[in-house]
This record gives structure tokens, sequence and C-alpha cells, in this order.
């Protein structure tokens, strides 16, 4: 466990500083509800009937005036994105800052099999990716004890384990493409999350877009389905699982034959 | 036994050469040096007999056995200086040593206290904050504290000054005569004439000389100047020549008698001849072959 728990302290302050914003800004978001609901009324009709704008963000589906809706939509977006960054600099970090670093010498010099650090690594991401959600979910929970609602229960665990698959998938398939960098993949994290978002805004948008639920986890993290339905797509949670497997594996086989040079 | 030992060992980059068909043999208990300028090989070499890289063909074995098979049995009994020491940004020269010797499965805290007391190294310091010399302390530290049976030091003494030099040799010897045996990368050719008893000389990626320090610069090459003429005496084995003003000298490597015969027809007003210095002998090593 040397190599998981050296991981976590080495992240702690980027793990605290991305954890404390997105709480941070759901609780906020949660705390504006009250105020908005009231104006909601009149405009809820207006936010539903914006064409594809309103297709993109599920609101044809989701009630902007209810508290379900409304978290659905505002807080699912923050925590969707938020921490699919955060899961995305995590994985695309993993391996190789320790060449972009210079420090894969020290520690590979050690004995240590590289299967033991790369599962370790990919331990330390996944801990991290869980702990940020289980306490995003505790302050949401504390926001919607102090405007005096509360979640329903099943919509509620829905999307915040949702959201915690799709971090973790997009986590894992960093983590695969980071066995094959030396350098800094930080570019390549975000963009890929941005690009797999906006699949989905599409996905909802265009009906002939409908193909790329099969490549966006977004799309199985979809509030509106999640909320309006409480249910989740298995099948499609199912194949983000299965892309996450194979994005791990083939890093994993990359990474143990590896010639490390720097 | 043999310490370390390589059969025909290579390692192409792509299309670039880093090492090609290198053999080596260090006995236990010696002190070898390996020698060879910037970029002939010297890193690679050793971090194919770390498991870094692995060789494109050949064989590296150590303690007898293959690296590829039994990494982890042999790194576990190996200590590892680099050339150029980095650590985790944002950790303690303490938190450092800790997580060193726990990735060695050790408790090595009191040699750790006993070698930074040695070197005055401050353990409460962040890494990034040390100079080059502070951070190639630290990892001597790393490469000493659980008391290896092989040391592979690269260009250990680089950034260090004179007095923590001596400080390093005398720990080198120490562990020595426990028992240890050396691998030294350098390109400091008086350190390793005066710590090593073998060396190996690389150049471009091959061997270019292998045996004992003693035998490598006692061969019968001997430093000629001579003075009242600027000619060289017509003679083969003369090498490395550097003229000045009415005075040539040079690099003579044959029969003593010849090159007195030929000395006898040249007007000289005074004459040395002097055993050549190793690094003289190494520097043709170094030059690249000319075409």
């Amino acid at each position: 466990m040397t190599i998981l728990t050296h991981e976590l302290k080495q992240n702690r302050i980027s793990f605290w500083v991305w954890t404390a914003s997105i709480a941070f800004m759901l609780l906020i978001c949660m705390l504006m509800y009250p105020e908005i609901e009231s104006g909601m009324k009149a405009v809820t009709n207006l936010f539903a009937s914006m064409g594809s704008f309103t297709a993109a963000f599920g609101m044809d589906r989701l009630n902007f005036g209810e508290v379900m809706g409304f978290y659905g939509i505002e807080c699912g977006n923050i925590l969707s994105l938020g921490g699919g960054l955060f899961s995305a600099l995590l994985g695309i970090t993993a391996l190789s800052k320790e060449e972009k670093d210079r420090t894969a010498e020290f520690l590979l010099s050690h004995p240590i099999r590289r299967s033991t650090v790369v599962l370790q690594k990919l331990g330390a991401v996944l801990v991290q990716v869980l702990m940020l959600n289980l306490i995003v979910m505790g302050a949401s929970l504390a926001a919607f004890g102090m405007i005096g609602e509360s979640p329903a229960v099943k919509e509620f665990l829905l999307l915040h384990g949702a959201y915690t698959v799709l971090q973790a998938e997009i986590s894992c398939v960093c983590f695969g493409i980071s066995a094959f960098l030396q350098g800094n993949g930080m570019g390549i994290g975000m963009g890929l999350t941005i690009l797999l978002y906006f699949f989905n805004l599409i996905k909802n948008i265009s009906d002939k877009a409908d193909l790329l639920k099969y490549v966006t986890p977004f799309a199985y993290a979809e509030p509106a389905d999640l909320i309006s339905e409480a249910l989740i797509d298995g099948r499609l949670m199912g194949l983000g699982i299965l892309y996450s497997v194979i994005c791990v594996g083939v890093g994993f086989v990359k990474y143990v034959k590896k010639d490390i040079t720097a | 036994m043999k310490v370390i030992e390589t059969q025909s060992l290579s390692k192409y980059y792509g299309r670039s050469r880093g090492i090609i068909d290198l053999n080596l043999s260090v006995e236990e208990g010696q002190i070898f040096g390996f020698i060879g300028p910037n970029g002939a090989g010297k890193s690679t070499t050793i971090r194919i007999l770390l498991g870094l890289i692995s060789p494109s063909s050949g064989q590296a074995r150590i303690f007898g056995k293959s690296i590829a098979e039994n990494k982890l049995s042999i790194l576990s009994r190996i200590g590892y200086m680099p050339s150029e020491a980095t650590f985790y940004r944002g950790m303690k020269v303490s938190e450092i040593l800790k997580l060193s010797a726990s990735l060695y499965h050790k408790d090595c805290q009191a040699e750790a206290r006993r070698l930074c007391d040695l070197f005055e190294v401050d353990t409460k310091k962040k890494v990034e904050t040390l100079s080059l010399g502070n951070r190639k302390k630290v990892s001597i530290i790393c490469a000493f504290q659980h008391s290896p049976d092989l040391y592979i030091l690269d260009e250990p003494t680089s950034g260090l000054d004179p007095f923590m030099q001596k400080a390093f040799f005398e720990l080198l010897h120490e562990r020595h005569r426990q028992g240890a045996t050396f691998f030294l990368s350098s390109h400091v050719l008086s350190e390793i004439q005066r710590h090593c008893q073998n060396a190996a000389v690389i150049r471009e990626g091959r061997l270019a000389a292998c045996d004992s320090v003693e035998r490598l610069s006692g061969t019968q090459a001997r430093r000629v100047v001579l003075h009242g003429t600027a000619t060289l005496p017509t003679l083969s084995g003369i090498k490395n020549p550097v003229w000045s003003k009415d005075s040539v000298s040079f690099l003579y490597q044959g029969d003593m008698k010849a090159l007195l015969t030929a000395l006898q027809k040249l007007p000289l007003t005074d004459l040395s001849i002097s055993e050549a210095e190793l690094e003289e002998i190494f520097m043709h090593f170094y030059e690249k072959e000319e075409k």
C-alpha cells in the first residue's frame, strides 16, 4: 500500500481544491433554489420551450421549478463536468507524471513490480473519485436540509451513483492513455472530457446522433433520464465499465513493458 | 562470483544506438569504473541493469540471475544513485528517505540518521528547495541507507564539493571493506584511477577497453617532451603530438630503444619522458575514430 498512500498524499491539495470547489458550487446553487423557485413558475415554460437548447440540457423532460429537476440540471452539470475534469486529470497524470517529473527512475529502481505500481496508482485514482463523490453527496444533503427540502432518495442515489461511475470511467480511460505518455497529458484528458460532454449534448439535440450514446458516459448519467424515469440504462453503463476495463488493461500491458528513459 | 555480467548486450532506440554488443563482467567485491564521454551509452547500460529498459538483444545478469526474471530480488540488493537525482515535489528529505526505505521493506532510520549527519543534510527541508549538491547527497543516502550488496552509482560526485567527495569516497571504501561491490560510472578519470581496481571504457556505445586500472594506465605509453626542436622523430607509435615554439610533446607507445635511436638524430637541448596519465590514455579512446 506504500504507493497508494504516497499517491493520495501527493494529490491531497489538488483533491481538496477540486472537492471543495465542486461542493461549494453545488451548495451555492442549491441555496439559490428557493429564490429561483418562486420566480421560476413563470419561466419554466420558457425554459422548456427553447428548442434544441432545452433538449441539450434535458430541460424538456425535467421540471426546473421542482427541486429534483433543478438539482438534476444545475448540480448535474456542475458535478458531471467538474468531477469529470478532475477524474480526467487524475487518470491522465497517474502514470505519466513519473516520467514528466523525472521521478520514474527513482521509483522504479526500487524493488517493486511495475504491475504493483499500476494497480496501486489505479487504486489511488478510484479512491479519490469515490471520496470526492461521497463528500459532494454529503454537501448536497446538507444543502437540501438548509433550504428545507428533501431529495427523492432513489433518484438522488441513482444520480450520484451514475456520476461516480461516469467519473471512474473517464479516469480509467485516461489512466490507460497515461501509460503511453511521457509528458504532460492534461490537455488530452480535459479535451477528451469536454468532447464526451458535447457528444451527449449533440445526442440530446439530434436523433441522428443517437449512436453517440454508445461512446459517451454522459449518456447513462443523463439527469433527465435518471430523475424523470428513476431508471438507469444498465446496458450503456455496462458498456462504460467494459471500456474502462479495456483501457486499464491496455495501459497495464504497455506500462509493464515500457522503457523508462527519463 | 560475477556480480554483473552482460553478454552481447545491445539497445537501440528506434534507429539510434544506445549500446552495441557490450560484454562486461564485474566480480564480487570489486570497485569497477565505467568510463565514457556523454552520450556514450553509460546510462543506457545502467538502465538495462536496473530493468528500467529492456535490451534489444543480448543478456544481462546480476548476482548470476537474469534481470528480466528476477527483478525484485535483484533490485532489493542494489543501491542506485542516478546522475540527476529528482524527487517528488513537496516532500521533505526525511519523507523521501522513509519512502525509499519502505519500498525496500526495511527500517533504516538509524543508518539514515548517521548518513545525514555525515553529509550534513537537513532532513526537514523540502526536496525542491535543495541545491544540486544537496539533492545529490540525499540520493547518496537513498542508495546507501539500506546497506545493499551492489552499488550502481551514476556520476556520483558531480555537483559535490571536495569535502563531500572525500566523505563520499570514505563511505564507499568503508562499504567496500564490508564486502560490497561497486559499479561506478564517471567521466572524472582521476577518480577512477584513485578508487577503482578495474575499469571499462565505453565509446559510441561500444566497449573500447576493459582491464585492470593498473594495466590500463600502466601500458607502456609515455609522455615525451622534446626541447630544442619542433620536429617529430620518424617513428610509429606516436600519438597526440602537440607543438609549441622550439618544442614538441607527444604520447609514445612502442619500443624504447627505437625511440632513443630516433631521438639521437634530433638536435635536442632537453628531454623528458614520463609515465602517461590515465587521462591521456583515455583521451584517445574518447576521440572519434578518424575516417
